[in-house]
């Protein structure tokens, strides 16, 4: 229903106009926005070509582009950048697929499919840390339940140099699949009924309806969800700073955090910061280009 | 005035606000006067008027305040104005004036989240029992407590004014201009004498050598071990260590032997491990266990005065101590590559180590039934020399500094006068703090108070630490990732891990714009 405002209303009467009403509520959130995010972004991005450290009095020095030319030729952050990168894919990836695959169990009729839906989501809703802090309970090699039950013995899943970045992205992709599962399947309610007896009339076979009905109609708000977890995959923190240290799972994140606050390397952070937001920005372009080509279709 | 107050109000004191505004004395006037004029209890909003029932045009009859103030723009109108806005700031310069006052009598510390803390919180409630100051302790979890503190150094603020900060700090904290200059408390209080010398050395002064100081020792600490002495003890196992070894097992009396007791102890198939060591990389564990063996081997991590790595951190003294490390790490429990003082006291709690490296600080809750199983079998040894006779632990602890941007250091130097005071440092060593007052440490009602304090004592006094320069964090950094790389992941030999971390200090030295090798 839509709602118009009489030119009685208490708006009117008081003689605030719709430009003044708009303003009202614009300027708050413009003037937020710039306070707390496009001025910082733009300082740090000064700071990016100084040799500035908060932790001293020195006055910074403009240095050009000397940072971004020391973090592009320093082989830690380009072990860093790959770690991350397989660590996306392989979270992101395994995301997808369970969260996908829970929301086509989901997607018909269920006894008790509402409560089911509610426990599944529930990882989602819990703190990082929380559940990195129980992964890392899960995976202890002398107690924990994940070697017992699977009968791994003293598998050292937090430290061994092959096994940490996975141990991390298996935790993330308990914690954010349902966020998939959940766009899943809303985008599989969505889908026209009569498209399936179509296809079931024209005797199509369900992988064929899976692949020419289901998974086309629903591809754009996967995509979003991909597009969500990769730009939150990129950007991974809290949980893999809580549960390894393992040098050889060192996230870019992570990296950021010790050049910034650990060592209180300003300047060569913020480039480094910069150089992230650049690679996030791309990656995102790309899944917005086959996310508008996927509407298209 | 309070008393002035409530003749005023008649008994009938008003609502909290109202009761606020009286405290100004223009206020009072005219709630008196107007009391007075119409003999009711003085409200203020009976003091403006009274409320009536008033019609508006077009609305319910309803209860409005009818002011009885006189007229704007008169003489009288203007005067009680005058009055009102004089007595108004003179009551918001008073109130800021008193607020100012409180403020100065109050200290905050920041320290990290720890035991000691605790103690000394209550240490300084006898400052406040004795001065009236109150002095808070705010603490931080470990993880956060560098950041937090440089956070606020680097904004120049002044909630603290004092912090508990790192050794290695002491070059940051002072370049940086964030520590007050306190060699001439240290001069005056004659604290070199008075302190162990190593405490002073590494807790206070910078640059080395330089007879400049920056803070006064506060909480002691170092690398020691604690054992089952149950296990030590039991015939059968002494038995067994004799024939395998060729000498009695008991407290190691160097290095090797205590790798030997800990390859004795290691079962994994009963669930037993020989040792738990200092392993994590976020933080400074592995460097603070790996540098108590190098040091004690022989080696060093470079010469701090002169800026030189080579030859030095890369020995073949430092790469045999290291090397022992590296077996040590291998005597410990499964997947013992993300470990430091939480853990390593966990493993004994559980009664899976024969011994376990940590901070003295950390030693009290072993010996708490409440928290370790095995407290009655717990025995404790300052780290053992290295094989050629090298003697020496890794220096924790830390040094109580003033912070430049304290707006209380006058009232924060009369407070460190008190606490170097001895009777203070003995009430600090009986709460649970790791006194650095030589004299008590020496005295043998310090040393045999717990069962660790001996060890404690002969630590304190062949202590060495880590680089203070300002850059320390990110020699830290790479020395933490250089360590577990070989230690833990098992990349390479000594020697090349040695020699790869070298090249990169002295590669970071230069940058940082030390004199080049």
């Amino acid at each position: 229903m839509m709602t118009t405002l009489s030119p009685t209303s208490r708006a009117a009467t008081r003689g605030w106009s719709d430009i003044t009403i708009r303003n009202l509520f614009v300027i708050p959130t413009v003037a937020f926005l710039i306070i707390f995010n496009v001025f910082p972004l733009l300082y740090s991005l000064g700071f990016s070509f100084t040799d500035f450290r908060a932790s001293s009095k020195d006055a910074a020095n403009f240095v050009g582009l000397q940072n971004y030319a020391d973090i592009l030729a320093d082989p830690v952050i380009w072990r860093s950048f790959a770690t991350t990168l397989w660590y996306v894919i392989v979270s992101v990836s395994g995301q997808f697929v369970v969260g996908f695959g829970l929301a086509l169990l989901l997607n018909r009729p269920i006894p008790g499919k509402g409560l089911l839906t509610t426990l599944l989501l529930l990882p989602m809703m819990l703190s990082p840390v929380v559940v990195g802090l129980f992964w890392k309970l899960i995976y202890d090699p002398s107690w924990g339940i994940l070697n017992y039950a699977l009968g791994l013995g003293k598998t050292a899943w937090l430290t061994d140099a092959n096994l940490a970045l996975y141990a991390v992205a298996i935790t993330d992709i308990w914690m954010w699949s349902p966020f998939v599962m959940l766009l899943s399947l809303a985008g599989l309610s969505a889908v026209p009924k009569h498209l399936y007896e179509a296809a079931s009339i024209d005797r199509a076979s369900k992988l064929y309806t899976f692949f020419r009905v289901t998974l086309p109609l629903v591809a754009p708000i996967l995509l979003i969800a991909v597009i969500f977890r990769t730009m939150e995959a990129f950007k991974t923190f809290d949980i893999a700073f809580v549960m390894t240290g393992q040098p050889q799972a060192e996230l870019i994140s992570s990296r950021l955090y010790k050049m910034a606050f650990a060592q209180w390397q300003t300047g060569p952070a913020s480039a480094l910061a910069y150089i992230v937001l650049i690679m996030v920005l791309c990656i995102t372009n790309i899944y917005v280009k086959y996310l508008n080509k996927a509407k298209e279709r | 005035m309070r008393r002035a107050l409530r003749g005023a109000a008649a008994g009938d004191r008003g609502r909290p606000w109202e009761r606020s505004l009286l405290l100004v004395p223009a206020m009072r006037d005219i709630v008196s006067r107007t009391s007075r004029e119409n003999d009711r209890p003085p409200k203020l909003g009976r003091a403006f008027g009274r409320f009536a029932a008033v019609k508006a045009p077009g609305k319910e009859e309803g209860l409005r305040l009818v002011p009885h103030l006189p007229a704007v723009g008169s003489a009288r109108g203007r005067t009680i104005m005058r009055t009102a806005t004089k007595g108004m700031l003179a009551g918001l310069g008073l109130m800021l004036a008193s607020s100012t006052s409180v403020l100065a009598q109050e200290l905050t510390i920041l320290w990290a989240e720890w035991d000691p803390a605790n103690y000394l919180q209550e240490l300084v409630n006898a400052y406040q029992a004795e001065t009236g100051v109150t002095v808070t302790v705010e603490t931080v979890p470990w993880p956060d407590f560098q950041t937090k503190a440089f956070t606020e150094f680097n904004a120049q603020g002044s909630a603290y004014d004092l912090v508990v900060g790192d050794s290695q700090w002491l070059g940051a904290g002072s370049t940086g201009g964030h520590y007050v200059d306190l060699t001439e408390f240290v001069k005056t209080h004659n604290l070199t004498t008075t302190m162990a010398p190593a405490t002073m050395q590494f807790y206070s002064e910078y640059p080395g050598g330089s007879g400049t100081y920056w803070s006064v020792p506060l909480e002691g600490d170092a690398v020691g071990w604690a054992y089952r002495k149950d296990w030590f003890e039991d015939p059968t196992e002494m038995a067994n260590f004799k024939a395998k070894y060729g000498y009695d097992l008991g407290v190691p009396k160097d290095l090797k032997q205590l790798v030997d007791i800990a390859e004795f102890f290691h079962r994994p198939a009963e669930n037993r491990y020989g040792a738990a060591v200092y392993t994590q990389v976020p933080g400074d564990a592995i460097t603070m266990g790996a540098e108590t063996f190098i040091f004690s081997y022989g080696g060093s991590l470079g010469d701090y005065a002169n800026y030189k790595v080579t030859g030095l951190l890369n020995s073949k003294e430092s790469a045999e101590g290291l090397e022992d490390y590296k077996k040590l790490y291998t005597y410990g429990p499964p997947g013992w590559g993300n470990a430091f003082f939480a853990e390593v006291n966990t493993a004994i709690a559980q009664g899976q180590v024969a011994m376990g490296m940590n901070f003295f600080a950390f030693f009290p809750s072993l010996l708490n039934e409440a928290t370790n199983p095995q407290a009655k079998n717990m025995g404790f040894f300052a780290n053992p020399p290295g094989p050629r006779g090298d003697d020496f632990a890794a220096l924790g602890g830390q040094g109580i500094s003033l912070v430049s941007y304290s707006q209380n250091k006058d009232e924060a130097m009369k407070f460190l006068e008190w606490l170097v005071k001895d009777e203070t440092q003995k009430k600090w060593a009986e709460l649970g703090g790791y006194t650095a007052a030589a004299a008590i440490l020496e005295s043998d009602e310090f040393q045999n108070a717990t069962p660790y304090n001996k060890a404690f004592f002969e630590t304190m006094f062949k202590v060495r630490d880590f680089w203070a320069l300002p850059e320390y964090a990110e020699l830290l950094d790479e020395g933490q990732q250089g360590f577990y790389d070989y230690v833990v992941n098992g990349n390479g030999t000594a020697q090349e891990a040695l020699d790869k971390l070298a090249a990169t200090w002295v590669e970071s030295l230069k940058a940082a714009g030390y004199p080049a090798e």
